[in-house]
């Protein structure tokens, strides 16, 4: 399968990656080449195989709804990069 | 005492108990190490006092009768963990700086057990590469070189820090992460021993995440041994991460020199490949011998869907990377480049902060999720996994460990490969399959090829059953008898 850039410029847009658009035709090229390579996968017959979405066979645990940490705003936000009080700055959202 | 830093971890761990030297000398002699040898890029951040505190502290500790099972060893840690108030960044520039509150599982239980920190380990960025080269503080550069030759060569990725650290002597062990190969193939390149147990015995919690599925921490070091005696400290339950074991952990060391007699071992015939050099196909049959003579079994064994464990690795682990790594958006930690609005702040900040290479496998991650993609690639990807699952399960119906090469070359040259993903990721192409299936494989040297590059064989277990990979791994070792260490150039 082969995808062109306006599908790269899409695809970026939906990851939050810039790409300037010089950059849309090689990265069409490169992620071209891993789709075809991928695609040998359709060799493999999975008519009603199961997907595997756990790599070990064990149902995930239940814990207590309880609160286990928190109640420290100045070490959650000690990497942030900008604060006022205990408050992250972001850029606005609302006009 | 420059030759402190020589000794095996073992060695180490027992002239601290016979009080043959101080963990202080000890951790002096590799802060010193490391110190001068920074041409190879190995650790990205140094962190000297906080290494000989530990080690005072845990002098103080052993005078007091109060020693742990690594008191005293001086380590050096993959830059994936979170440590404490010491940068972790993942040797990314997205995350230049940060500086965790809080300090990972596998870290902790280190320290819990006595252990000292050197600094951290340069590696692939966010664990995404198989030579280094992705890392945003340049490639670590492998301590060995073919004879003759001042060439630069790649100590594999991504914990290449971790391997070239460990085989140039700048620590006596050191932590490692696997997503795809990234513990075993930098071991095979650098001469040394790594192990990626079973997915759950170690806790991610406090490891920036890759690819949840598939991410496991693991030891690396000189020695079968010396990554039995990490492995069991780093191990264990962690109720901070649901997919963590909740299992007894076993007394690895103890493995190490058990009879292998009577093991059967199974050959995959579809490990061999073309374009693999006729050393590593010579070197793997030595291996079935070694363990026949040790009095295995040899069996061969089937792994149909083996040709497929890479494609189908290149949709999961991108479309899981995707997820994961849409975290890092600039508001709340590591870099923000302000845009015209928020929108364009995400995407100036992430393209700023991203390499090339994270950048391609969030964008194919993200069209393999994508409306009416879904189901024909990841989808058919989580089913093909299924059906690698199956093929060892078989295999294991008739085998208890199979012995595999761990990589297709030995070390090449920095730049290689480095314009060609699709030959890059072919690094993996043994060990991926471990990593889909969630089984234990291991690394060990076991030879050198005919330019004196140091040449690795793959152990792969059952669920949970890494102590047959450490007897295995002993035996291997003890007939291999590899002696050698890169010569000193830096």
């Amino acid at each position: 399968m082969s995808i062109d850039a306006a599908t790269v410029r899409k695809v970026a847009r939906l990851a939050r990656l810039a790409e300037p658009e010089e950059r849309l035709e090689p990265l069409a090229k490169e992620v071209s080449a891993i789709l075809t390579w991928i695609e040998q996968l359709n060799e493999v017959d999975t008519d009603g195989v199961e997907p595997m979405t756990s790599a070990v066979k064990v149902a995930l645990p239940m814990r207590e709804d309880v609160v286990t940490d928190g109640g420290d705003p100045k070490r959650v936000l000690s990497n942030a990069p900008k604060v006022v009080g205990n408050f992250y700055v972001v850029p606005k959202v609302v006009e | 005492m420059s030759d402190l830093t020589s000794l095996t971890l073992k060695a180490a761990l027992d002239g601290l108990a016979s009080k043959s030297f101080s963990s202080a000398e000890l951790t002096k002699a590799h802060v010193e190490a490391v110190a001068a040898a920074r041409a190879l890029n190995a650790y990205v951040a140094e962190t000297p006092e906080k290494a000989l505190e530990m080690a005072c502290a845990s002098d103080e500790r052993r005078a007091h009768g109060e020693a742990g099972p690594l008191d005293g060893a001086p380590l050096g840690i993959k830059d994936l963990f979170c440590t404490e108030g010491v940068a972790s960044t993942a040797a990314s520039k997205i995350l230049g700086g940060f500086k965790p509150t809080y300090e990972s599982t596998v870290t902790a239980n280190l320290w819990r057990d006595g252990a000292v920190m050197l600094g951290k380990l340069n590696m692939d960025e966010f664990a995404m590469g198989s030579s280094n080269e992705t890392s945003a503080y340049g490639p670590v550069v492998n301590p060995w070189r073919k004879e003759g030759s001042n060439a630069d060569l790649t100590p594999g990725g991504s914990s290449g820090g971790s391997a070239a650290a460990v085989a140039a002597q700048l620590c006596l062990g050191a932590t490692a992460t696997d997503t795809g190969g990234s513990i075993r193939q930098p071991a095979a390149f650098t001469g040394t021993v790594g192990i990626k147990p079973t997915y759950g015995r170690c806790s991610r919690w406090g490891v920036v995440a890759f690819a949840s599925s598939l991410d496991q921490a693991g030891p690396m070091a000189r020695t079968v041994e010396d990554t039995a005696i990490l492995l069991k400290s780093m191990a264990g339950h962690d109720p901070k991460d649901s997919t963590s074991l909740p299992v007894e952990v076993p007394d690895f060391p103890s493995f190490v020199g058990k009879s292998v007699k009577g093991l059967r071992i199974g050959v995959p015939k579809e490990y061999r490949v073309e374009g693999m050099p006729a050393e590593i196909e010579a070197l793997w049959q030595t291996g079935v011998e070694w363990l026949r003579e040790a009095g295995c079994e040899i069996v061969e064994v089937s792994l149909p869907h083996t040709k497929y464990a890479l494609p189908a690795y290149y949709i999961i682990a991108p479309a899981e990377a995707s997820s994961n790594l849409a975290r890092y958006d600039g508001m709340r930690y590591g870099l923000r480049v302000n845009g015209s609005n928020l929108t364009d702040t995400y995407e100036q900040t992430r393209a700023e902060g991203f390499g090339a290479e994270v950048k391609r496998r969030i964008l194919i991650g993200t069209y393999v999720l994508s409306a009416g993609y879904y189901d024909a690639y990841y989808l058919k990807a989580l089913k093909v996994r299924r059906r690698i699952a199956e093929d060892f399960d078989q295999a294991f119906e008739k085998v208890d460990a199979l012995l595999t090469p761990t990589a297709p070359s030995a070390a090449f040259a920095l730049g290689d490969k480095s314009d060609d993903p699709v030959a890059m990721y072919l690094n993996d192409i043994f060990t991926v399959t471990t990593n889909l299936a969630g089984l234990p494989g291991m690394s060990l040297p076991a030879g050198l090829d005919a330019s004196g590059l140091p040449l690795g064989l793959q152990l792969i277990g059952r669920p949970l059953d890494e102590g047959t990979l450490f007897s295995l791994g002993g035996a291997i070792e003890k007939a291999a008898d590899f002696r050698g260490r890169p010569q000193k150039w830096w």
